[in-house]
């Protein structure tokens, strides 16, 4: 069975006035319909891999692979044309605010209505209940009057969920989640979560979910990339992480604060090397 | 990377990653911010220009003769030899009077630019600042003067004053401060809420210390930017009063007074009206180049990217 | 001897009360946080504290002394604030001397060079990064930047929103460590504002739970790191906020 997506000694490079800087130094990985975790703190070149995968990374920025393939698919041959296809069709991806990704003058009805014309022609009821659908299946209730509401109106949470379904609204294979959580309360979080991965399982799509939170990769993922620096420095299934072997992974993990905290002190990353 | 263990140079001093004074601090901020325009062609075709138009008025007397000297045998000659412009009507030589001219230009931009600007930006600083009933009295204000077009008002200035470069320069400027004003206060509103803002609120700042020590400085870049680009308008403003005989008058080599003299032989004699006006189109492109160059360098925002 | 003291207090943003009946005592050298969700409040009741939100009614005294609504620079030596963003907190056009420098000046205390080295030294921000500007730091650099700045005038209250939040996870021990010694080395007292539980338990001794406007529960950190905190919502907090990953061996 083809995996889903190849990688192969990927590199994402931009050029700064003292010469080209390297953010993503040559990873590969492979991906099938499972879900992947990629976790890194700022500058581990986790959020330009996923931009390097759906070629959204602008220039002066310049990408380069040995393999990139979707499903048999060379991404790196398609066209702009071709990609604009495959984005949002067949690979989508959920980006952190939703603050900043749904348009503030459009009713969430609208959006969710525009992004299903996108992709197929229907009645305006058809429409409609399309659209109905999407939000109960985000576990929305009231679909009506949340249809009506403007982004400003609704709660983080709520708006996540409507950035989910309007990506999943074209039945895509691939889910690329860059921080999805991030700007929400914690207990919100968990459903947030819950739902993209109960929407994964049941549709078979693979997942990548990028984020800084360990924690929350193990628990929602099958395996986990830990990248820093541009480079992947651990690969493992997610529930043996605590018995990962790479001491930048460890020194994360111990980094973190601990509900039932015991320590006078946390241990601190050392980066003389750096 | 070079290995250069020569004694450090001026520019290592300057691009210094750990200044060791405020000095350095700042100077190398702003040498960083001229190689970032260096790089935009247009701009240093921008920035050449007006330097020439200073070089030029500066020079003049060196460069050119006098450029009220009438010579009434030769009057209008085309361009030659003796004459790299022509003469107008009056026998006198374009090109000195359009050398001379650049004077006049920069009188009336430095002029309006250093009354507009720092009224409009002290007004709409404090506007923004204390919002209440002092926004409603100075945005009021504001408005009142916004609503003039700047002809009309200079038109009245001068049937009340009598014409003249001076009384031209006035209204000019009190035509342009409201622009500043609205654009400062637009500023102050988004800054006003910033977290360095409350910080300093915090510390015990008085609202003058806060106004003139942290937001003004905010401010500066998009006044520059903002006053660099109004030059062309306010050239051609100077320009547009000097064609109605509102602003210099003769025999001053005003380029919109020559302009409007030369309207009467441009078919056959072309010379005289567009040497002037190939000047003001010169001149106002260059500005218009070196703001654009300078919003590229110095909006905060790609200030923080570097 | 009471730190700070709040005494129901109501804050309001134009028509809304947003926060109702806050009643905190802070001992001296206390380490207290107010958790909670986006919404809950605590963020505002901070504001109210620093002098941002100046409609409130109710009480806030520091030390015994109550506060005036708006600027008051007496409090200021008293109590300072270190905000949540790093990149935000910081005037962009200010290196750091500059920014440091600034409440020595406000409050007319001399002697800027000295203070300026000693307090970069106490937050561990080397000499060199002195006359940087903030675009040329890293966020912890940064965060100690601020918390160099609320130093300055030696407060003995620090008011810390979410001071961590916007940092990697490697960065905040950095920083929650250079927190805790601080506050041992000059008894400091600490109110904190953070969702971050774990957080909490690290730094805090005693915490209150805010949800709606209104304190739910106070308790101190032994309870919540045992889970035998009283009021379901705290419980439930807590509960969402409890690692799945094991402690490191």
């Amino acid at each position: 069975m083809t995996p889903l997506l190849e990688v192969e000694n990927l590199r994402v490079s931009f050029p700064t006035p003292r010469g080209p800087v390297e953010v993503v130094r040559g990873i590969s990985f492979t991906l099938g319909r499972e879900r992947l975790g990629i976790v890194g703190e700022s500058g581990s070149g986790k959020s330009m891999t996923g931009r390097a995968i759906l070629r959204l990374v602008r220039p002066p920025g310049r990408v380069a692979a040995d393999r990139l393939s979707f499903d048999g698919l060379d991404l790196r041959s398609q066209s702009e044309g071709e990609m604009r296809r495959l984005r949002g069709a067949r690979i989508s991806m959920i980006m952190q605010d939703p603050k900043y990704s749904l348009n503030p003058v459009m009713t969430v009805g609208e959006q969710i209505a525009e992004a299903v014309r996108a992709h197929a022609r229907m009645s305006r009821r058809a429409l409609r209940q399309r659209v109905r659908d999407m939000l109960e299946a985000v576990r929305i209730e009231a679909p009506d009057r949340v249809a009506k509401l403007y982004p400003h109106e609704v709660s983080g949470g709520m708006g996540q969920r409507i950035m989910i379904a309007m990506m999943l609204i074209p039945e895509p294979d691939l889910l690329i989640a860059d921080e999805p959580t991030s700007a929400l309360d914690v207990s919100v979080r968990a459903q947030v979560l819950d739902l993209i991965d109960d929407l994964i399982k049941r549709r078979g799509m693979g997942l990548i979910l990028i984020s800084h939170d360990l924690d929350l990769v193990a628990r929602y993922c099958d395996r986990i990339l830990v990248m820093k620096e541009g480079e992947i420095v651990e690969s493992c299934p997610a529930q043996n992480l605590g018995a990962a072997t790479h001491p930048y992974t460890r020194a994360l993990l111990a980094a973190a604060p601990r509900l039932d905290e015991t320590r006078a002190e946390l241990p601190v990353l050392d980066r003389s090397a750096a | 990377m070079t290995l250069d263990l020569s004694r450090p140079t001026l520019r290592d001093w300057l691009l210094a990653d750990s200044p060791a004074s405020r000095t350095q601090a700042r100077l190398g901020r702003a040498y960083r911010a001229s190689l970032a325009l260096l790089r935009n062609p247009l701009a240093v075709l921008g920035a050449l220009i007006i330097l020439a138009l200073l070089v030029l008025a500066l020079i003049a007397p060196l460069i050119a003769t006098d450029p009220i000297a009438q010579d009434l045998p030769n009057r209008l000659q085309p361009p030659s030899g003796a004459h790299w412009m022509g003469t107008d009507e009056l026998g006198r030589d374009i090109y000195a009077r359009v050398i001379y001219g650049t004077r006049i230009t920069l009188e009336i931009v430095v002029l309006v630019a250093i009354l507009a600007a720092p009224l409009g930006l002290v007004i709409g600083a404090v506007s923004g600042y204390f919002g209440g009933w002092a926004d409603r009295v100075l945005m009021g204000l504001t408005d009142i003067f916004l609503s003039m077009p700047k002809l009309i008002l200079a038109l009245a200035f001068t049937a009340a004053l009598g014409p003249g470069i001076e009384h031209a320069i006035i209204a000019i400027a009190i035509s342009s401060w409201p622009g500043y004003a609205r654009i400062a206060r637009a500023e102050t509103l988004t800054i006003r809420r910033a977290e360095y803002v409350a910080a300093v609120e915090l510390q015990g700042a008085s609202a003058l210390r806060v106004i003139w020590g942290h937001i003004l400085p905010l401010l500066t870049s998009s006044l520059i930017i903002r006053v660099t680009l109004d030059m062309a308008g306010i050239i051609l403003t100077a320009a547009g009063l000097g064609f109605i005989g509102l602003g210099a008058q003769p025999p001053a080599p005003e380029w919109g007074a020559m302009i409007s003299r030369g309207r009467s032989f441009i078919l056959d004699q072309w010379w005289v009206a567009t040497m002037p006006g190939f000047a003001i189109v010169i001149v106002s492109l260059g500005f218009c180049f070196l703001g654009d160059g300078l919003r590229d360098v110095l909006d905060p925002r790609s200030a923080e990217r570097r | 001897m009471s730190a700070l003291m709040l005494q129901n207090l109501d804050v309001a943003y134009g028509e809304t009360v947003v926060t109702h009946g806050i009643t905190l005592d802070i001992a001296e050298g206390e380490s207290f946080a107010l958790v909670g969700e986006s919404g809950s409040g605590k963020s505002t009741v901070l504001k109210a504290i620093a002098g941002l939100a100046p409609e409130w009614t109710g009480a806030i005294s520091a030390f015994g002394v109550p506060r005036g609504h708006g600027v008051d620079r007496g409090f200021a030596r008293q109590c300072q604030m270190v905000f949540q963003d790093p990149y935000g907190s910081l005037h962009p056009r200010k290196t750091v001397d500059a920014t440091l420098a600034e409440p020595l000046r406000i409050q007319r205390i001399g002697d800027e060079a000295a203070r300026i080295e000693a307090v970069m030294a106490a937050v561990g921000l080397a000499p060199r990064l002195r006359f940087r500007f903030p675009h040329q730091l890293s966020g912890g650099q940064r965060q100690r930047v601020a918390i160099a700045r609320a130093l300055m005038l030696a407060p003995k209250i620090l008011l810390l929103d979410e001071p961590t939040s916007a940092l990697d996870v490697s960065v905040q021990a950095e920083i929650l460590n250079l927190l805790k010694r601080l506050r041992r080395e000059q008894n400091l007292t600490f109110l904190l504002v953070t969702h971050n539980l774990a957080v909490v338990s690290f730094l805090c001794d005693r915490l209150a739970v805010m949800r709606g406007g209104r304190i739910v529960e106070v308790a101190s950190v032994a309870q919540l790191k045992h889970g035998t905190m009283v009021d379901p919502y705290s419980r439930e907090l807590a509960r969402l906020s409890a690692h799945a990953l094991p402690a490191p061996a």
